[in-house]
């Protein structure tokens, strides 16, 4: 789970670490309004979760409420695509902050290292740009350390920062800094915290001036503050299939897609777009097979306007092929798809679950006995892709 | 021989009290596989349908004999229970658990290293060894005894896989799901070098996905330590960047741990990668076959 800059910057500032005071604000009125409370100049952030606001528009600095004003109306509702295409995202929210008179622009980043298994910290001295460029450009720019799993302490990150060559004047404070990341890491359970820039002041202070926090799922169940943040997601189906207890994520295709297991739910969206279709979703319908999970799957795929297919692909280990299919019986009494639904069921009790699907003669549906006929029939049935 | 479950393996199952782990535990049991305790806390002195619970991993390995612990408790507790079966004697740990904090799964893993202990999972389908031992949720009746080795992230896209090549007459010499989540005890590298060691595997079929780099790792290690002949598939060509794909480790990251920087990393070392489960399948009994 990914936060925005500004929960990610009161994740810092409950851990101790300054940074700019600010509002955060979803009209051009409460904009303006927390605008002149702070003062000018200001500093107008979109608030979307990808990188690269800067490049697209998304960060304004205001000098009087008539340029904050005019700066909040053309953000918000502004999208903007990362720079790996990720997106469009929808600016909803902007952050207002007071403006900050930078000496120094850092980079430090506590990264979960899933090949090395510890956690890493990285520092540079080259912040405020795309530090994926600095560091193909100048490697040695980059410092990278791991983090000693039984302790990080202020001398082991002075160590670090001292390496990356930060201003003398700064290493004690920005050491500081480093070791409340590490902290914010383990003790938020946050896989991935970067910041850029982490500056000096004028007055030689060390402030994160921007957040890029993602927070592991799977331990909301500690973090109740977090866990609320995770309630509330845009897209209206994966709100809808959060709120059914599915795992689904949204694509941009017309073909709706359920598999169970979520290698084999991978693996066919990647088969349906080697049959020249473009999936519409990815879900993951686990060991789902009552009638209520399936009925609940398909819903949330059809209530997404672009979807005009569906292809229901079941490898059965533990769970039978003959329940899906009573499954899917039951849910087509209870659901009006109005589209064609291909279904292949192989693996357990799979020829049971065949005669079930064929005997109920249920309109619209299509049955294959591969994973690639299915894939290529409903691709077909689907038709291109508006 | 096979590796890490076999005839000699003696199975603790932790949550055996419950619904999901009696229900796997007693179907591992019916498969052969030698089920000596159960393990849950103030449960000791029951049974489980003949099989005698325990308070502690430790009590199972004493009383019981217990060699190989499998974990089946919710992903809050289960941590803690990972690092009790790594103190208690047993020589691998089998954890199914989805949904454990990464950060617990960390200091974890470096206590199973530290201890010497073999760490399989979490969430993972567990070990198979056709025909001696199953240690998991892995349906058998998809595996029949054979020469290859299969490694994977995945459960049902391997079931898949492996039906395809009973389907194709041959069959496994042990299956083994390392798991989907960010940090698992064991790697595909640990798996590769025993089915190296192991005189029954002839041929290696790797499954990965998205996220990481352990495929990369993996393609090297391949080129460099594995003389058997390894096929693999990736899965998550269409899968956007930053979204998590149903594990928690299926996500690519950036620019990093896409599926076709996987597949390039293996092919650049001479691994054959299938398009999709079928002709990976196909491509493993032909060269099987050639073997």
């Amino acid at each position: 789970m990914d936060l925005l800059e500004y929960q990610g910057k009161q994740l810092f500032a409950k851990h101790g670490l300054a940074v700019p005071s600010g509002e955060v604000a979803d009209t051009v009125d409460d904009a303006v309004a927390a605008a002149e409370k702070i003062g000018y100049p200001c500093a107008i952030k979109a608030q979307v979760l990808i990188g690269g606001r800067g490049k697209a528009g998304g960060i304004k600095i205001a000098q009087n409420a008539e340029e904050a004003r005019e700066y909040a109306d053309a953000i918000l509702g502004m999208d903007i695509v990362g720079p790996h295409g990720e997106g469009p995202f929808r600016v909803d929210q902007v952050w207002i902050e007071g403006g900050s008179e930078i000496a120094e622009e850092y980079y430090a980043s506590v990264i979960l290292d899933r090949g090395e298994k510890k956690l890493l910290a990285m520092v540079s001295a080259k912040g405020g740009m795309d530090i994926e460029a600095v560091a193909a450009e100048d490697p040695d720019a980059l410092v990278k350390r791991h983090i000693d799993p039984s302790g990080f302490d202020a001398a082991a990150a002075r160590a670090i920062v001292a390496d990356a060559s930060l201003a003398e004047d700064a290493l004690d404070e920005a050491a500081e800094a480093l070791v409340k990341l590490a902290e914010v890491a383990r003790e938020e359970d946050a896989t991935l915290i970067e910041v850029n820039p982490l500056i000096v002041t004028a007055g030689r202070e060390v402030v994160a001036l921007d957040s890029k926090v993602t927070i592991d799922g799977n331990s909301l169940f500690r973090h109740q503050d977090l866990a609320e943040i995770a309630d509330t997601v845009d897209d209206p189906q994966e709100q809808m299939a959060e709120e059914k207890g599915l795992t689904y994520v949204k694509l941009d295709g017309n073909v709706g897609i359920l598999a169970n297991g979520a290698g084999l739910c991978m693996s066919t969206l990647d088969v349906v777009a080697q049959a020249g279709g473009a999936p519409a979703n990815f879900l993951d319908a686990g060991g789902g097979s009552k009638a209520e999970a399936i009925v609940n799957a398909l819903e949330v795929i059809k209530s997404d306007a672009k979807v005009s297919a569906i292809l229901f692909n079941i490898f059965g280990g533990i769970t039978r092929c003959d329940e899906i299919a009573n499954g899917i019986v039951t849910a087509s009494k209870q659901i009006d798809l109005g589209m064609p639904l291909v279904v292949r069921l192989d693996g357990t009790n799979s020829e049971e679950g065949l005669k079930i699907l064929a005997e109920a003669n249920l309109p619209n549906l299509h049955q294959e006995k591969t994973m690639l006929d299915a894939a290529r029939r409903v691709v077909e049935l689907a038709g291109s892709a508006a | 021989m096979s590796i890490i479950v076999d005839e000699g393996t003696k199975l603790a199952v932790s949550g055996l009290t419950g619904r999901e782990g009696s229900f796997h535990g007693l179907r591992n049991k019916a498969y052969g596989t030698d089920l000596v305790a159960g393990v849950t806390p103030g449960k000791g002195g029951q049974d489980v349908e003949g099989t005698p619970v325990f308070d502690t991993i430790k009590e199972a390995v004493t009383e019981a004999g217990a060699n190989t612990s499998m974990i089946f408790v919710p992903a809050r507790f289960a941590a803690p229970a990972i690092d009790e079966a790594i103190e208690s004697g047993v020589e691998t740990v089998i954890a199914i658990t989805e949904g454990i904090p990464v950060l617990d799964m960390l200091s974890t893993y470096w206590k199973a290293k530290e201890a010497g202990v073999r760490l399989i999972g979490p969430n993972c389908p567990g070990v198979l060894s056709p025909g001696k031992a199953n240690v998991g949720i892995i349906p058998a009746q998809f595996f029949d005894p054979g020469p290859i080795g299969v490694v994977s992230k995945s459960g049902t896209l391997t079931y898949q896989i492996g039906n395809e090549l009973k389907q194709a007459g041959t069959g496994n010499s042990s299956i083994v799901g390392i798991g989907g989540d960010p940090i698992v005890g064991s790697d595909f590298i640990d798996i590769l070098k025993l089915y190296e060691a192991d005189p029954d595997t002839e041929l290696i079929v790797m499954v990965g996905e998205i996220g990481g780099d352990a495929e990369e790792r993996a393609a090297e290690f391949i080129a460099a330590e594995v003389s058997k002949p390894v096929v693999a598939y990736i899965a998550g060509f269409t899968a956007p960047p930053g979204k998590q794909m149903g594990h928690a480790g299926a996500i690519i990251s950036g620019s990093s741990g896409t599926a076709q920087a996987k597949k390039d990393a293996l092919e650049a070392k001479g691994v054959r990668v299938g398009e999709s489960p079928t002709e990976t399948a196909a491509i493993a009994a032909e060269m099987l076959r050639s073997l």
